[in-house]
């Protein structure tokens, strides 16, 4: 039996600190992430004033520039305002993957090895998601 | 319409959406599809391309009230995310795949389920029996219920609740929302875990399920990025603003208008959809 099994406060108490830190991380991504597709936004409404809106009822897929992260780079260099939107929402989904980062490191602290594994696979399947899934 | 006045209008609707679904426990996500694509006409893909980012940044903002409280289970929550997110493969890339009158028949049923769970009644049905399976797997706490003061719980039924969740996923996965309903439904019915852990859970894995799908969102198209953003501003400000008035309103009456409201689009969707085929 591992030391974690043996002091189940300790473990509550570790697991709860390791729970504030992915909290405040969360917080701060999504706080980031809102904040970066604002000033998106505020860039794209300034442009596109006068103009028609976009047309939503037919659903054609967005053109490469916004689904790309090489796309999407390019587009805020070049200061896109539906680029830098786009910015934003890239970090806003990086946040639970980071969270679940953060996991495997507080797993390592409270040396449970079973969830380094389990967090681990997680992670692995959320990579493939993110770069592979076709 | 102008954009500025289109993104106005879907910013306060956003809104709405996110303090409704925080005030009644039900999330934002859920209403949003039904909105853009019923009010707005929005295509289906592009709604639940919107929609998933919202619910991301629902869970993510959620987070720090929930940790508070200290009732979330990040062992049982991590050790289901491998269903989750497994599920959300599956559901988002059925996307990319089935027609779409059928996601948004889908998508209706979810809702009229969705009401109907959030107005049932919950007891804690806690069996103590150890779990031979969910002791090994660690997936147990205990639920303080004062300051001195705390019962001891065990999961049980492993198999059915992984099983549940991966269906909550490919739901997720497949309609651009959280499957908060089956979440809890996986963790409180078939597992035995107490309601409280099952919700703070739940709203802890959202986010983790809604980002396996998004890589396949952002590479179909589905994130049209002006569309994205007041839809997304709204139902955070939303939800941030409704889990500080939560304290202060008579969850009970709101929850039953939340529900009304989600009965009268899950079925405006199921009859739209059903037309569609015809």
């Amino acid at each position: 039996m591992s030391q974690t099994d043996s002091s189940p406060h300790g473990t509550a108490w570790t697991d709860q600190r390791v729970e504030t830190w992915v909290s405040v991380m969360l917080r701060t991504g999504v706080l980031l992430a809102a904040f970066i597709v604002l000033i998106g936004g505020i860039l794209y409404l300034v442009h596109a004033h006068g103009a028609p809106r976009p047309d939503y009822t037919h659903f054609r897929g967005e053109p490469a520039a916004y689904t790309t992260l090489s796309g999407v780079l390019h587009g805020v260099a070049a200061f896109d305002p539906r680029a830098i939107i786009m910015l934003g929402l890239l970090v806003l989904i990086a946040t639970p993957v980071a969270r679940v980062g953060m996991c495997i490191v507080g797993f390592f602290f409270e040396h449970d090895r079973l969830y380094i594994v389990v967090s681990t696979v997680v992670l692995l399947i959320l990579l493939y998601s993110l770069f592979f899934h076709k | 319409m102008d954009p500025f006045v289109f993104s106005l209008i879907l910013l306060v609707s956003a809104l709405a959406a996110g303090l409704l679904g925080a005030l009644s426990g039900l999330g934002g996500g859920v209403v949003i599809v039904p909105l853009l694509t019923i009010v707005f006409h929005v295509d289906i893909h592009y709604a639940i391309g919107a929609s998933l980012v919202s619910v991301i940044a629902t869970s993510s903002g959620a987070a720090a009230a929930y940790v508070r409280e200290g009732f979330s289970n990040i062992r049982v929550g991590m050790f289901l995310e491998i269903a989750t997110t497994l599920g959300a493969l599956v559901g988002a890339w059925l996307t990319t795949r089935v027609p779409t009158h059928a996601i948004g028949l889908v998508f209706g049923v979810v809702l009229l389920y969705s009401a109907y769970t959030s107005l049932k009644q919950h007891h804690d049905v806690l069996t103590r029996n150890p779990d031979a399976l969910a002791v090994r797997l660690r997936l147990k706490g205990s639920l303080p219920t004062g300051p001195d003061s705390h019962i001891d719980y065990v999961a049980q039924n492993v198999p059915a609740g992984f099983s549940l969740m991966t269906a909550a996923g490919v739901l997720s996965g497949l309609l651009g929302i959280g499957s908060g309903a089956v979440k809890v439904i996986a963790m409180d019915q078939a597992m035995r875990l107490p309601f409280k852990v099952s919700t703070t859970t739940s709203n802890f894995m959202i986010g983790v399920t809604a980002a396996a799908s998004a890589g396949l969102y952002l590479r179909s198209g589905y994130l049209a990025p002006a569309l994205a953003m007041p839809v997304m501003l709204g139902v955070l400000a939303g939800s941030l603003i409704g889990s500080r008035l939560l304290v202060r309103v008579h969850v009970r009456t709101l929850k039953i208008v939340f529900a009304l409201i989600i009965v009268a689009l899950g079925i405006e969707m199921i009859a739209s959809n059903v037309r569609g085929f015809l």
